[in-house]
């Protein structure tokens, strides 16, 4: 689990972690991580560092399977607002937890 | 020009007509330009709202018979029809006076050729869920129909593979055969067809594609092939079969309530698979000459709390007596990861089929399978009823099974409940391991019945329920038929049985080669009893066993079933 500790970049929250889940975001993880985001009112973003891709809205379901995270990408998760350190600390939980089903 | 396509025989039967491609709908006609952007978008909204209640009731009615993953993509959909991105482009296109079915239209497609151009095949996927969304709602802005309809005459449908969903459109009155691209004999379409007793092909392959809507096919779903365009004479023999197929049926029908009889007067039990007080009544009615499978899952699933005593004994008994005094064989309950009870929470498990399910989840609930003994025990008062215990894999689970049911039997007793007297306990073999050590079970069980399904995709390491794989998961592949023979050859001389509860019980290329490997009972689904008892009929039992002997001498299973029907 390749997972950088939270660090604050100007007032905004970020991480960077690993998917180790068997399939990445897609399908019902893919909606796991959109309706836990979706519950924060901070901006939510998230990006594709393996492949490079903009940040998109974390909250989109069709931005996220836009991204084509796949196992063992890298994802960066950003987020900005009253409750960015909650959000973060929950989405990547969320991910660590490789979307609470076993990654085989 | 006349072409043979090969696939997989999926029910018996000869068809000839018209191709009609099974089509997911594609609304076309559209207005580009809206009346203005509020009453275009209140009708958008609308049309969400209709298409989100769909896919919710979808995900509902699917909920027992879908995989999770499976499931999962109509929740996907539930929150693509609300994705806050493509809204923002919907606004931009309405505010610049687009038709609500334009901009809706236009949306859904920028997000599904973004997915398309994904490099990995999962992703790529989800752009057909995306326009499926899209299509859902444009039905409701357009008023389109949900899928193409079936033309007013009988058709043979073709489609790639068939949700069970998607055969609610098909009217069984206008269908005369199914022919597909992927599935396997124990696929959605494969089973539906035996139920209608019509014929189907499937894993033709992507060569069904050549075949266009209207073209004259020639279905034989006994050999597994169709033929495109046939030529005249063909057309004339496969007439005649049609209608000595028909005939033999008609013939099935009426003396279905007869014993079958092999030529040298050696008996089978014909029973009928039942989930219902209905499915009873009808296998009653189509001469069943026993219930070989109850499946008894419609008592628990549905519901938020599991049922009452007095509930389970009042439905064994009506069932009992639907039955006319035939014996009944029940299944305890067979649930698992992929199918949770709300009242049985289960840890997710990443893969079910593996997991916790039916005894290893009773023996995690023994109270629950208490009370299914118990309302049975006092429900078969004065009936031949038949228990039998689902997933037992070690001697050691069936051997608590045993104890633990005499436990309940004499408490009964002590409470003062009159007790069946003609009672028979036995296993259901769905496990590899079960079937090689049957011997060791059977100073245990009273009798097994193979379930040929899970039999079939344990023994080939091939999900029935993915379409890529269901094709390998035949059950007269030799490697499952040398293991049905380990179970019937463990009983010989005990005086116990050995009945085949699984879809290849129907099948009646499998029918002979099952007696002949010393199969007693043959159960299947209620319609057709008729045809198997007559195919049991045409089969002395020196030839069903010499059969059965060459059977397990084959290296896989079209070499088994070229030995039944050598194919033209």
């Amino acid at each position: 689990m390749g997972s950088h500790p939270l660090r604050g970049v100007a007032g905004m929250q970020q991480v960077t972690l690993t998917l180790t889940n068997a399939v990445g975001l897609h399908a019902r993880p893919a909606a796991l991580f959109v309706q836990t985001a979706a519950r924060f009112r901070s901006n939510i973003t998230v990006r594709n560092i393996t492949r490079g891709t903009p940040a998109v809205n974390a909250k989109a379901i069709l931005a996220v399977l836009t991204l084509g995270a796949e196992h063992g990408h890298v994802i960066e998760i950003s987020a900005e607002g009253p409750d960015e350190e909650e959000a973060i600390a929950t989405l990547k939980a969320l991910v660590e937890s490789r979307f609470g089903e076993d990654g085989g | 020009m006349s072409r043979r396509l090969r696939g997989l025989p999926a029910s018996p039967g000869v068809a000839l007509g018209q191709a009609w491609w099974f089509r997911r709908a594609v609304p076309s006609v559209m207005r580009a330009q809206g009346e203005n952007p509020e009453i275009e978008r209140a009708r958008l909204q609308a049309a969400q709202k209709q298409a989100a209640a769909e896919l919710a009731a979808l995900r509902e009615t699917q909920r027992d018979r879908l995989p999770p993953e499976e499931l999962a993509i109509f929740e996907a959909q539930e929150l693509m029809l609300q994705d806050p991105e493509l809204m923002a482009q919907v606004e931009a296109e309405l505010a610049a006076g687009a038709s609500a079915e334009a901009a809706w239209a236009k949306a859904v497609e920028v997000f599904a050729a973004q997915l398309s151009a994904l490099p990995d095949p999962y992703f790529q996927a989800r752009a057909a869920d995306v326009r499926d969304v899209g299509n859902r709602v444009l039905r409701h802005l357009i008023g389109g129909l949900g899928a193409s309809p079936m033309p007013e005459h009988p058709v043979i449908v073709v489609a790639d593979d068939l949700l069970p969903s998607e055969t609610v459109s098909l009217d069984p009155q206008r269908v005369l055969a199914f022919v597909t691209e992927g599935g396997g004999p124990t696929a959605h379409a494969a089973i539906l067809a035996r139920r209608l007793g019509v014929p189907a092909v499937v894993a033709v392959g992507e060569g069904l594609r050549i075949v266009s809507d209207g073209v004259l096919l020639l279905v034989d779903g006994e050999a597994g092939w169709v033929e495109v365009e046939p030529e005249p004479e063909a057309v004339q023999q496969a007439q005649a079969r049609r209608i000595l197929w028909l005939r033999e049926r008609a013939q099935a029908e009426a003396a279905a309530h007869e014993p079958a009889q092999t030529r040298d007067g050696v008996r089978i039990e014909v029973a009928a698979n039942v989930g219902s007080l209905e499915d009873a009544r009808e296998a009653f009615q189509k001469g069943a000459d026993s219930i070989g499978l109850l499946r008894t899952e419609f008592l628990y699933l549905e519901r938020t709390t599991a049922p009452a005593e007095e509930e389970e004994v009042a439905v064994y008994r009506a069932l009992l007596e639907a039955m006319g005094g035939k014996p009944v064989v029940v299944r305890t309950l067979d649930v698992g990861g992929d199918k949770p009870l709300p009242y049985l929470p289960m840890p997710p498990e990443a893969n079910p089929f593996l997991g916790v399910r039916g005894v290893r989840l009773s023996r995690r609930h023994p109270e629950l399978l208490r009370q299914q003994l118990r309302a049975l025990l006092r429900a078969g008062a004065g009936f031949p009823l038949r228990i039998m215990f689902p997933m037992v894999s070690t001697v050691e689970e069936i051997r608590w099974l045993r104890e633990f049911f005499e436990e309940v039997r004499s408490s009964l007793a002590a409470e003062g409940h009159p007790l069946p007297q003609d009672l028979q306990v036995g296993m259901m073999v769905e496990v590899p391991a079960a079937a090689l050590l049957a011997e060791h079970f059977v100073p245990w069980v009273d009798f097994f019945s193979i379930g040929t399904n899970d039999l079939s995709q344990y023994t080939l390491a091939a999900d029935r329920t993915n379409p890529a794989v269901a094709g390998m998961a035949d059950g007269l592949h030799p490697a499952v038929l040398r293991l049905i023979r380990h179970v019937t050859a463990a009983v010989e001389g005990t005086g116990k049985w050995v009945g085949v509860c699984g879809e290849l019980a129907g099948d009646l290329q499998a029918v002979p080669i099952l007696i002949g490997l010393g199969v007693h009972e043959l159960s299947v689904n209620p319609v057709r009893v008729p045809e198997v008892k007559a195919a049991i009929r045409r089969w002395s039992m020196a030839e069903a066993r010499a059969l059965g002997e060459a059977a397990l001498r084959q290296e896989d299973a079209a070499a088994v079933r070229q030995l039944v029907q050598p194919s033209g």
